[in-house]
């Protein structure tokens, strides 16, 4: 199968009928996967991972933080995607798809902020600062909560697709630039933070710094993380396509008198 | 049961806590929303065969 | 083109244009400011930069939904796409209009307002430069909300919220600038940030107003 085949089999799935019978038949089995490598990481990193010599017992956010943060940012760079494949190929299910994900990545955005505010507490001394990875989360947040409101504000299903598109693309570059901005600032600001930027909060650093005996569960709440998106994602996004057909039956229904 | 958090006890469990009702939360909101307009989808469809 | 610029200007000036809200906007925050975080002159003078850039940007961001919903009230925008002029130029128009009315009186008002925060003496030119400099983004920004907003019933707060997290580097590069330059300290990096910011909006955010508010006007 040459590669602009099996493209064309992907393609095959932005019709919504084949998308809806495709999630029904692997939702199922995704669920279930999901719940296994979640539950059985999240255990594995809580109940058997000794504690940190210089953190304590705090290092366990790490299970939660990491993966959470990492989604935060992969899943704008999801709906970044399926918008542009929706400005371009004007496939539903792509735009529905991105709606779907919002609020996936507004949740993980918001623990991925919880988490490190209360494992900055006794590791930092404070539950915020405004060190330049938490910032720019903040301001990520806020791009979620605009588009999800710019979704919900716009009745007509098309034009909502195409606003929110554009906004994403526009909202992509600027989101770039204040994390760069952010870096700029907050150096400029005080040199002394720079003691503050903490290594335990990346997971670069993490991975270097950190035995097997963490890196291992973390992989795997990691996987669960992500099998959890994707889960809710296609479960979302099958909701959304529903949503959109109710609206046409009840337009044809309507018009029928 | 819970291994010994020493000092830190609260600091985990309270960022556990936080993450696992935000997730449980959107899971749920989720699965809430998806049911009920399946539900409704089918209702709909069904008057629509009905009607012709 | 002039011609469509002239007809905003002239009626950014008619009464009920909004044409002094944002001035009197931008005053009345800068003098709250006092009153909230206490009158210590050493104090007031340390915060003076980010108090006015942050006033300035508000009060853009307050004169915002005018900028288009009144030609979308009265069909003029309907006109306006039908008209042989591309929509890139009437967006990049509608949005030196607006800064024409409501980013250079800031800039002009600032250092006045500089003095009543007590800002320090080397501040007040890149205060200015600063404002100068960062006002067309935010205008040019805030004319892409405005386009994605123009639709809507409930739209002034909705495009606060999108514009809002869009200013963001606009605000920490142009704050930055003014705050070093209070200090006496070298403003080279942030200045050259902050211009590449206005010159890259200002060539690249009409196409995608143009595009948002086409949609809108289907």
């Amino acid at each position: 199968m040459t590669i602009s085949t099996r493209l064309n089999a992907l393609w095959e799935y932005a019709n919504p009928r084949k998308f809806l019978a495709l999630t029904e038949r692997v939702l199922p089995a995704l669920w279930v996967l999901t719940a296994v490598t979640l539950v059985g990481g999240l255990v594995w990193g809580f109940f058997f991972t000794p504690d940190d010599y210089k953190q304590g017992s705090t290092v366990k956010i790490i299970y939660i933080h990491v993966p959470s943060a990492f989604l935060a940012t992969s899943v704008w760079f999801m709906m970044l995607v399926t918008s542009l494949v929706w400005l371009i190929r004007r496939h539903h299910v792509s735009a529905l798809a991105a709606r779907a994900a919002a609020p996936v990545g507004t949740v993980m955005t918001l623990i991925a902020l919880i988490t490190g505010a209360i494992w900055g507490q006794p590791m930092w001394g404070t539950w915020w600062e405004w060190d330049p990875r938490l910032t720019s989360f903040l301001v990520l947040f806020l791009f979620y909560l605009g588009y999800m409101a710019l979704w919900e504000a716009i009745e007509d299903g098309d034009t909502a697709a195409d606003l929110t598109s554009v906004l994403c693309l526009v909202g992509s570059v600027f989101a770039v630039l204040s994390r760069y901005a952010v870096y700029f600032w907050n150096q400029g600001l005080h040199q002394g933070a720079s003691v503050l930027r903490a290594g335990a909060v990346s997971g670069t650093d993490t991975e270097e710094k950190v035995s097997n005996v963490y890196a291992y569960p973390l992989l795997l709440c990691l996987l669960g993380f992500g099998l959890l998106f994707v889960t809710l994602v296609f479960y979302r996004t099958g909701t959304e396509i529903r949503a959109r057909r109710i609206k046409a039956l009840m337009a044809r229904e309507r018009a029928n008198g | 049961m819970i291994p010994d958090l020493g000092k830190y006890a609260a600091t985990v469990l309270s960022a556990y806590g936080a993450s696992l009702v935000l997730l449980i939360g959107l899971v749920a909101l989720s699965l809430r929303r998806g049911r009920k307009l399946r539900a409704e989808m089918e209702k709909i469809e069904q008057r629509m065969s009905r009607n012709g | 083109m002039i011609a469509l610029l002239k007809r905003d200007l002239v009626l950014a000036f008619r009464a009920g244009g909004g044409f002094g809200l944002g001035l009197a906007f931008f005053l009345i925050v800068t003098v709250l400011v006092p009153f909230s975080v206490g009158p210590q002159s050493a104090l007031l003078s340390s915060i003076a930069p980010g108090v006015l850039w942050l006033g300035a940007l508000l009060a853009c961001l307050l004169s915002l939904d005018r900028l288009l919903a009144l030609d979308w009230e009265d069909g003029t925008l309907d006109l306006l796409a039908t008209a042989p002029l591309p929509l890139e130029s009437v967006v990049t128009m509608k949005a030196l209009a607006h800064w024409l009315t409501t980013g250079l009186p800031l800039v002009l008002a600032a250092p006045v307002l500089g003095v009543l925060l007590n800002l320090p003496a080397p501040g007040f030119v890149w205060l200015v430069v600063s404002l100068l400099l960062g006002t067309p983004a935010l205008s040019v920004v805030g004319t892409f909300g405005a386009a994605l907003t123009v639709g809507l019933k409930r739209g002034g707060l909705l495009l606060s919220l999108l514009v809002l997290p869009l200013y963001v580097p606009t605000l920490i590069f142009g704050a930055e600038v003014a705050r070093r330059g209070a200090a006496g300290m070298e403003v080279a990096t942030p200045l050259l940030m902050l211009a590449g910011i206005t010159a890259a909006a200002i060539a690249l955010l009409p196409f995608a107003s143009a595009a948002v508010l086409r949609v809108n006007l289907r």
